[in-house]
């Protein structure tokens, strides 16, 4: 552990580029994910083609798609744009079959009675489907945020410095304490940012879990007033 | 006033389920719709507020093509119920009362004014304002439905099946607040049920249809009962039913009304 005592604010300094990896890979993946989502529910027969595509994708070796992404966009070879970018296409992957599941088993009858008492297309969007899609998302979303988590350190191989770094550093330098640390600095890093996901969409649905009222054997005071 | 104007709905399938149906519905009345299922009652109702388009022929509201209106704009000034109130379930209750009018840019604040009035006209307790549908038993969101139906102060309230969901006692109670409700505001009704003595019950009116939207007898409740006009009719609602058919034999000095069985239905009043 004489590693770690002298080495710790490089420990922390990589903890924080691993996190402006990997928070910006996630939001983009749920950006594309959760709309692409939608669209698949709605119109199911494009949307079977997108889910294909989306797994498709997914089967794109990690190494190769790094060395396509800035070819395709003109990102400099080695950034961290072209990480951010290549783990967003697989956070996007993995999240788009989820976020057409939330979206599919809203309600039926929930949606017909909110068309029928008004609600636009996009009072629809943002008023019922969003928030009644959460706690699907949400768990589709910890899956990609420990999945991403993970799949960032393979940026130590393009040079980009995360946890990852920690890694390569530790078996080219054969310091054993390096790596352990690397590797449980990711689960930790894996666990927080899981369990600030739960937080998140507990808040954002709060009927989700309320108790129903006890069973009474008297009908409750409210109806009895009629 | 709500017209229908020779008009057919046929579905993908091929299934037709309104042929030909032309009527005024009266306003400030209530028209119950009543048949059994196929009898395109539901697709009649949903026609007024563009749920669904008819395949031919027109609805006018107040003699205006329903076509004429932007279906939003439609919808909101159009009080719907439906059964279990389709309340939406991320929603307080008194959120949900708001719909209408917080989607018309009604201040938050104001909107929840209105909601509390309204929980108090349809009979449930203020504190329930805060909870959320799942928290509520089906006869008391059933009453949430019908108080955001109000919330915008529509001109015509349509109800499909709204308490098709709730035990006998519950419904009795619902039809009975819905009486009073509509006793003082006079709103446009259209009810569709299936259940004739619902019908019979909330219908100043009552239109009884047969499979494909036809019409097999209107009139007012008691005309229906005392001249069904044809064995349709007779049979759908239950005129040969013992407890349709009653008696008054005298006892105690007052006079009991029996029905055909002999088992006494109440007293006449003096």
């Amino acid at each position: 552990m004489t590693w770690l005592s002298t080495s710790w604010p490089r420990v922390l300094e990589l903890t924080w580029s691993h996190l402006l990896l990997s928070l910006p890979a996630i939001l983009l993946g749920i950006m594309v994910a959760v709309p692409l989502g939608r669209i698949a529910s709605r119109w199911p027969r494009p949307g079977g083609i997108v889910l294909g595509a989306a797994s498709l994708l997914y089967a794109i070796p990690a190494l190769p798609l790094l060395i396509i992404i800035p070819f395709l966009f003109g990102f400099p070879q080695r950034s961290p744009t072209t990480l951010v970018v290549a783990l967003g296409v697989y956070a996007a992957a993995v999240l788009v079959r989820t976020s057409a599941d939330a979206f599919t088993s809203i309600d039926s009858k929930v949606r017909e009675s909110a068309i029928a008492t008004g609600h636009s297309a996009g009072a629809m969007f943002w008023r019922v489907d969003l928030p009644l899609a959460v706690p699907v998302l949400v768990s589709g979303i910890r899956v990609v945020t420990v999945s991403t988590v993970g799949l960032v350190t393979i940026s130590a191989l393009i040079g980009v410095p995360s946890l990852g770094t920690l890694f390569t550093d530790g078996f080219q330098r054969g310091i054993t304490a390096e790596v352990i640390t690397g590797i449980l600095a990711v689960i930790v890093v894996a666990c927080v940012l899981d369990a600030i996901c739960v937080v998140i969409g507990r808040k954002l649905t709060p009927w989700s879990h309320t108790r129903s009222q006890p069973k009474r054997t008297h009908e409750p005071a409210g109806e009895a007033k009629a | 006033m709500i017209e229908f104007r020779a008009v057919s709905k046929s579905f993908s399938g091929g299934a037709v389920a309104v042929e030909e149906f032309s009527y005024v519905l009266p306003s400030h009345r209530t028209v119950a719709l009543v048949g059994s299922s196929g009898s395109g009652k539901t697709t009649l109702l949903r026609m007024v507020n563009r749920m669904l388009e008819p395949g031919s022929g027109t609805v006018l509201i107040d003699g205006r093509d329903v076509r004429e209106f932007n279906k939003v704009a439609l919808r909101r000034s159009i009080g719907y119920v439906m059964q279990d109130g389709g309340l939406l379930p991320h929603r307080t209750v008194a959120e949900n009362i708001s719909t209408v009018p917080v989607l018309n840019r009604v201040s938050r604040k104001e909107a929840r004014v209105t909601a509390l009035e309204l929980l108090e006209q349809v009979g449930l307790d203020l504190t329930l304002a805060d909870r959320y549908p799942a928290q509520l038993s089906g006869g008391q969101r059933q009453r949430v439905g019908v108080a955001r139906a109000l919330a915008a102060d529509p001109n015509i309230l349509l109800m499909d099946e709204p308490f098709g969901a709730v035990d006998p006692i519950v419904r009795r109670e619902l039809q009975n607040q819905l009486l009073a409700l509509q006793s003082r505001l006079g709103k446009t009704m259209v009810f569709v049920t299936h259940d004739i003595d619902e019908a019979l019950l909330l219908g100043d009116e009552v239109i009884v249809l047969r499979s494909g939207g036809r019409i097999a007898q209107v009139g007012p409740p008691a005309e229906i009962l005392a001249a069904p006009a044809d064995a349709f009719v007779r049979d759908f609602i239950g005129a040969d039913r013992p407890e349709r058919v009653l008696r008054i034999v005298e006892t105690q000095g007052r006079k009991v009304v029996l029905d055909q069985a002999g088992r006494p239905a109440g007293v006449l009043a003096s």
